[in-house]
């Protein structure tokens, strides 16, 4: 695969004096879906306002497709399109009208049968000629969308898309979002549920302070960093462990009724089975296992915490 | 493929997206001036003019014609550009235009056009309105359009600027309200400055609006409070500070981006 959006040396200083981004480089590949997770304040919307051309950079520079989105802003806006955080609307408007306000303003002549289909997608041709103002939320969302599909972008940011919606829109979201990467389309996805990034995301970048501290692709993420929890039902409880298995990192739980390890997802094949022979040789017995995997969730808030740690260690 | 050097389209958009907003206010947006201007002349050019002699060899309701216009022109094109760019500052949908493949220089056009035509309109409607009160008749009728659309490009020019200063509504009128309206009351709209007393004909060449609009009233009667040349470099002066300011604001995205 070849970078789609290429980002180089990047940075964002504001006028009051806020480093928003420092020095970041980032390559988004053609067709992905790729998440930005990061806390509030980390940069997220400074970075893809920059790309669309909302933010000017204080240095680096953005290509889109191999184009400068400075010198070639023309080409690279034409072909991208952002949904923003906040429910930007105009209240007036029409559905269908704003819509196909939105085609006519990146460059692109009328097509009704286009308009038609994102609208009917996105369940909104019922409500075409209805003002803004008089959709609930979860509809200016979809309306959001729609605008940003209207002039069918190849790069597609969404910015927290599916904060406050309820969870049928969210469940329509993902199946759009599925559609959209069916053809062909490069998703760049912020989000605070970090589920939906697991769900849906070929990679993952997770960007703290302005800094990018990590890119990885979503398995090998949940691979490398994930960790695993073992739950053994123990048939007698215990009051402490065996000396002979204090290498192993066991705790008791459950008043001894349960013995809980943890491990990294990689190394399941090897030690688990070590960890059973052990106790079967130390006479433990269980009538019952489970076994969990750690979600995206908390990979990303082991690694910001472990970012925060490094910085107040560092202070 | 490449993409094309102006966005015709996009300017065409926000261009149609204005003049739609006039549509939705039609009621409001044309019956507000009429009124307006309908009650100047029944007081002044009924009322209060009867007793006024002609001025210029012109009768008084036909004299003060060409200011009444203006009045509304200058108003109409404050607000109306000033708005027209505040509204999606203050929404937050100026985030979709600054994402657009549309130049700087492009978005003013579309906004400047689109206030400047909508005064026009209103402009060329309050002219018709007089017709039914006065008697008039245009010296240079092409003359006078092109000098009414100069006037309503370059007070939309500054409806832009002042709709990019502003932050908030209340500064968004502080312009039009408490400078440009009494600075054309006091701007020879309902008098010839002969008329006054010599200082204040001395006060008055300071008005920058007394030029203005004794350049539109040579136009109808071919006669002014100075000469129409004065009035032409006073406004091409005017349009031209417009024009350096916007192009700053071009230049450094000055709150439009940070």
């Amino acid at each position: 695969m070849t970078a789609l959006l290429s980002i180089e040396n990047l940075d964002k200083r504001y006028a009051g004096g806020l480093h928003a981004l420092k020095s970041v480089d980032l390559d988004i590949e053609r067709g992905e879906i790729f998440a930005l997770l990061g806390p509030n304040g980390a940069g997220k919307t400074t970075l893809i306002n920059i790309v669309c051309g909302i933010v000017t950079p204080t240095s680096g520079h953005v290509t889109v497709d191999g184009r400068d989105t400075v010198r070639e802003f023309r080409w690279t806006r034409r072909h991208t399109g952002l949904v923003p955080q906040e429910l930007f609307t105009d209240m007036f408007e029409t559905v269908h009208d704003t819509v196909s306000f939105s085609r006519g303003l990146f460059g692109l002549a009328p097509d009704p049968d286009h308009i038609e289909r994102v609208l009917r997608d996105l369940s909104l041709w019922d409500k075409r000629d209805s003002p803004i103002m008089t959709l609930s939320g979860g509809m200016k969302r979809r309306v959001l969308i729609a605008k940003a599909l209207a002039h069918e972008p190849k790069l597609l940011f969404l910015d927290e898309p599916t904060a406050g919606v309820d969870v049928e829109l969210r469940r329509d979201m993902w199946r759009m979002i599925e559609k959209l990467r069916g053809t062909g389309v490069t998703i760049v996805l912020t989000t605070h549920y970090i589920e939906e990034a697991e769900r849906m995301a070929d990679r993952v970048g997770v960007i703290r302070r302005g800094e990018i501290i990590l890119v990885e692709e979503t398995d090998s993420l949940m691979k490398k960093l994930g960790r695993k929890h073992l739950s053994l039902h123990l048939e007698h409880p215990m009051s402490e462990l065996p000396a002979s298995l204090n290498d192993w990192t066991l705790t008791l739980a459950d008043r001894g009724r349960r013995l809980d390890y943890s491990f990294a997802a990689d190394e399941e094949h090897s030690c688990v089975p070590v960890l059973l022979k052990r106790l079967q040789a130390e006479g433990i017995e269980f009538t019952n296992l489970n076994t969990r995997q750690s979600t995206l969730e908390e990979i990303f808030v082991d690694l910001v915490h472990e970012d925060d740690d490094v910085h107040e260690e560092a202070g | 493929m490449t993409a094309p050097m102006l966005n015709l389209r996009g300017t065409w958009a926000i261009y149609k997206f204005e003049m739609a907003r006039f549509k939705r206010t039609l009621w409001q947006s044309l019956a507000t001036p009429i009124l307006t201007t309908v009650l100047y002349f029944i007081v002044f050019g009924s009322a209060i003019g009867s007793r006024i002699g002609d001025i210029d060899q012109v009768n008084y309701g036909a004299f003060i014609v060409p200011g009444l216009i203006l009045l509304t022109v200058f108003t109409q094109s404050l607000n109306n550009a000033s708005f027209g760019i505040y509204m999606p500052r203050f929404s937050g949908t100026i985030y979709e235009i600054l994402s657009a493949p549309v130049s700087t220089t492009e978005l003013v056009l579309a906004y400047v056009g689109a206030a400047a035509t909508k005064s026009v309109l209103l402009g060329l409607i309050i002219l018709a309105t007089a017709q039914l009160f006065v008697d008039l008749h245009i010296g240079q009728p092409v003359w006078m359009l092109a000098y009414l659309v100069m006037v309503a490009f370059a007070f939309s020019l500054a409806g832009f600027i002042i709709g990019i200063w502003a932050e908030g509504f209340e500064a968004l009128q502080f312009i039009p309200m408490l400078v440009v309206t009494p600075l054309t009351f006091l701007g020879g709209v309902f008098y010839s400055i002969d008329m006054l007393p010599e200082i204040w004909q001395t006060i008055s060449l300071f008005n920058p609006i007394i030029y203005i609009v004794s350049g539109f009233r040579y136009f109808f009667f071919g006669s002014g409070d100075v000469s129409v040349w004065v009035s032409l470099a006073s406004l091409i002066g005017f349009i031209v500070i417009c024009l350096g300011i916007v192009s700053w604001i071009v230049r450094t995205g000055h709150r439009l981006k940070t």
